[in-house]
């Protein structure tokens, strides 16, 4: 049998996560399709076509596809499902938002968030805020999984190209509609796939200094920037910087942590970076213990210091 | 519309759990336990909206041991008008949890399901999703506003983006995410009064819903440990130690 991957993608363009999904798919060891649903989405399929190792690449499009809503995702998924013994996403919003419903409408239990394939039928995933790890059979006819994209790397474009293979969606009845995307503007890297995150806690204390503070040693590096819960609880920046627990999970080779306690949420969220640099006034903070270089001191004055001496 | 909120009771979020040494589990013999923190969220939302007069009536349910009668009461002390407590031992998977919600929902004929968007101890981040997909609902996960217009909601979900509108049609199943609401504290003449608000009991097996697990959890393992680091003394020292030692920057 073979494995079906419900690709992440705006329809001009594939998401990283889709190509370290297909990262994981690979090592289950059965051949892998990638499925892209949405509307004007030649162009993520395309972009499909070229990971190597993709079987072939199933577009499903329409206008109620055109957002990705869950109901008639999953009602297309469920259709296609006969050919597959395993069908994953990654553990985005979107796959986070779908797949559960699948799981569901095909009667057997998701594993979410897999960190680790053990053999196609055994995963390794974390557990009570990653503060545990939890080794899973799933003996189920067909296994859904998400996947945690920061644990695998990504396929990689090759010069072969997977045939793309239209196929016409089921007729569902309409449950939600679409009413507009409020996306936050960035032209910095993305959070979830760069390779170096500067991140602001509460710290802060407002949102002009956020942005005069961390912004600045962020373009220096490169880097995409993030938060903790407590900085965006407090507007300091968009939901979607959060980092943790309940927000994305990151591991880029560089983290730097300003202002941030280290509280287990957050930790969650990051503690896989390769080198993580901790700034904070309270040498006994516990971000320190997850840190492998720590300053004590104040971000006010270390932050402006580092982007003038980079 | 009555709106029904499931509400799980979980290790507290400011304990440091413990892997068992035998690989069988995590320790939680004596840990204080709470409510999962996106559900007293949710059951906020729930009570705000019926003391706007979007809601009729707010019950809660539990999936869980006896004890999980505490967490009940504390939805009750928030507002919620009764509480249903599925009494089932051990692990119950989402899925478990959802067919039980279902029958439940089905047979309270609510309008809203109000889930919180993940439980902090299983992470799994399901239960919501498939139990809209059984009751064959609309759904809106990670709701961070709700808004009701006649006999529709509109929810502002947060995705990797930045935030999403959808317009959902009632019946519906919509997940509570962090920053939906700040949930109150329970006043203590509202925590005497919950004390008298009905708690009814049910067994899964009354709902015809095997709860037997379905995924088999082999072990449960310590996560890799961070060697240790160091404290630098200066802002160069910290960008050389970064250029040099560990080659990032
Ligand atoms: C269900 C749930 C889910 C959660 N999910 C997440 C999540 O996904 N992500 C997340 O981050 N949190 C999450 N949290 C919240 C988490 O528990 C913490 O409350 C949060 O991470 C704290 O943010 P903080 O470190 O910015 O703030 P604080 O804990 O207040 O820490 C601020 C730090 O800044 C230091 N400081 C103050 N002034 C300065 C200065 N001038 N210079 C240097 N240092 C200074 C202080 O010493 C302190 O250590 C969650 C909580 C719950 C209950
Ligand atoms: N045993 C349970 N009893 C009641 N509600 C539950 C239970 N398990 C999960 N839920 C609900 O489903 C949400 C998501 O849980 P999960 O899918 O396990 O992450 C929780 O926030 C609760 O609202």
């Amino acid at each position: 049998m073979a494995t079906l991957l419900f690709a992440d993608h705006d329809n001009a363009s594939l998401s990283e996560h889709s190509a370290r999904a297909l990262g994981a798919a690979l090592q289950i060891g059965a051949e892998v399709d990638i499925l892209i649903a949405g509307q004007g989405a030649a162009p993520a399929a395309e972009a499909a076509a070229a990971l190597v190792g993709v079987r072939r690449v199933l577009l499903a499009e329409g206008d109620a596809l055109a957002e990705r809503l869950a109901e008639p995702v999953a009602a297309l998924i469920v259709q296609l499902s006969g050919d597959y013994d395993t069908i994953l996403a990654p553990a985005t919003s979107s796959g986070k938002n779908v797949l559960p419903r699948v799981a569901a409408l095909l009667d057997v239990m998701q594993v979410s968030e897999v960190t680790e394939v053990v053999s196609p039928d055994t995963f390794k995933r974390p557990i009570y805020a990653g503060n545990a790890i939890e080794v899973v059979q799933s003996a189920e006819a067909v296994r859904v999984l998400t996947v945690r994209s920061a644990s695998f790397t990504p396929a990689a474009a090759g010069s072969a190209v997977a045939p793309i293979i239209a196929i016409k969606p089921p007729v569902a009845p309409v449950l939600s509609s679409f009413r507009q995307n409020l996306l936050s503007a960035n032209d910095r890297p993305d959070l979830s796939s760069a390779r170096i995150v500067v991140s602001g806690g509460r710290a802060l204390g407002s949102k002009e200094r956020f942005e005069a503070t961390i912004n600045p040693l962020a373009d220096k590096l490169g880097a995409a920037v993030g938060a903790s819960r407590a900085a965006v609880d407090a507007g300091y920046a968009a939901n979607d910087f959060q980092v943790g627990q309940t927000g994305k999970v990151v591991a880029p080779d560089l983290y730097i942590a300003c202002g941030i306690s280290g509280a287990i949420q957050h930790l969650a969220g990051m503690k896989d970076s390769r080198v993580i640099v901790a700034i904070n006034t309270d040498g006994e903070a516990p971000i320190f213990q997850v840190a492998d270089y720590g300053i004590v001191g104040d971000i006010f004055d270390i932050v402006p210091q580092m982007e003038r001496a980079l | 519309m009555k709106i029904l909120v499931p509400v799980k009771r979980v290790v507290d979020h400011n304990v440091k759990i413990r892997v068992k040494t035998d690989g069988t589990g995590v320790d939680l013999a004596n840990a204080k336990m709470s409510m999962n923190p996106f559900d007293e969220i949710a059951v906020e939302q729930a009570v705000r909206m019926k003391e706007d007069g979007e809601a009729s009536e707010v019950v809660v349910v539990s999936v869980g041991p006896a004890q999980a009668q505490e967490v009940l009461r504390t939805a009750l002390a928030m507002g919620a008008d009764r509480a249903i407590l599925v009494v089932a031992e051990g692990r119950v998977e989402p899925l478990a949890v959802a067919k039980i919600l279902q029958r439940v929902a089905q047979a309270e004929e609510a309008g809203m399901i109000i889930v919180g968007k993940q439980a902090i101890d299983d992470d799994c981040n399901q239960t919501g999703q498939m139990l809209s997909a059984l009751l064959g609902w609309s759904q809106a996960t990670f709701a961070s506003k709700i808004e009701m217009s006649g006999g529709s909601a509109l929810v502002t979900r947060e995705i990797d983006g930045g935030l999403q509108q959808i317009e959902l049609t009632l019946p519906a199943v919509v997940t509570a995410d962090l920053r939906l609401n700040e949930p109150r504290y329970a006043s203590l003449p509202n925590i005497m009064k919950a004390k008298k608000k009905p708690l009814v009991q049910q067994t899964p097996n009354e709902l015809s819903v095997s709860v037997a697990p379905r995924l088999n959890v082999l072990r449960v393992e310590e996560p890799a440990a961070r060697a240790s680091g160091i404290k630098v003394g200066s802002v160069a020292e910290l960008l050389d130690k970064l250029k040099t030692e560990a080659a990032v920057i």
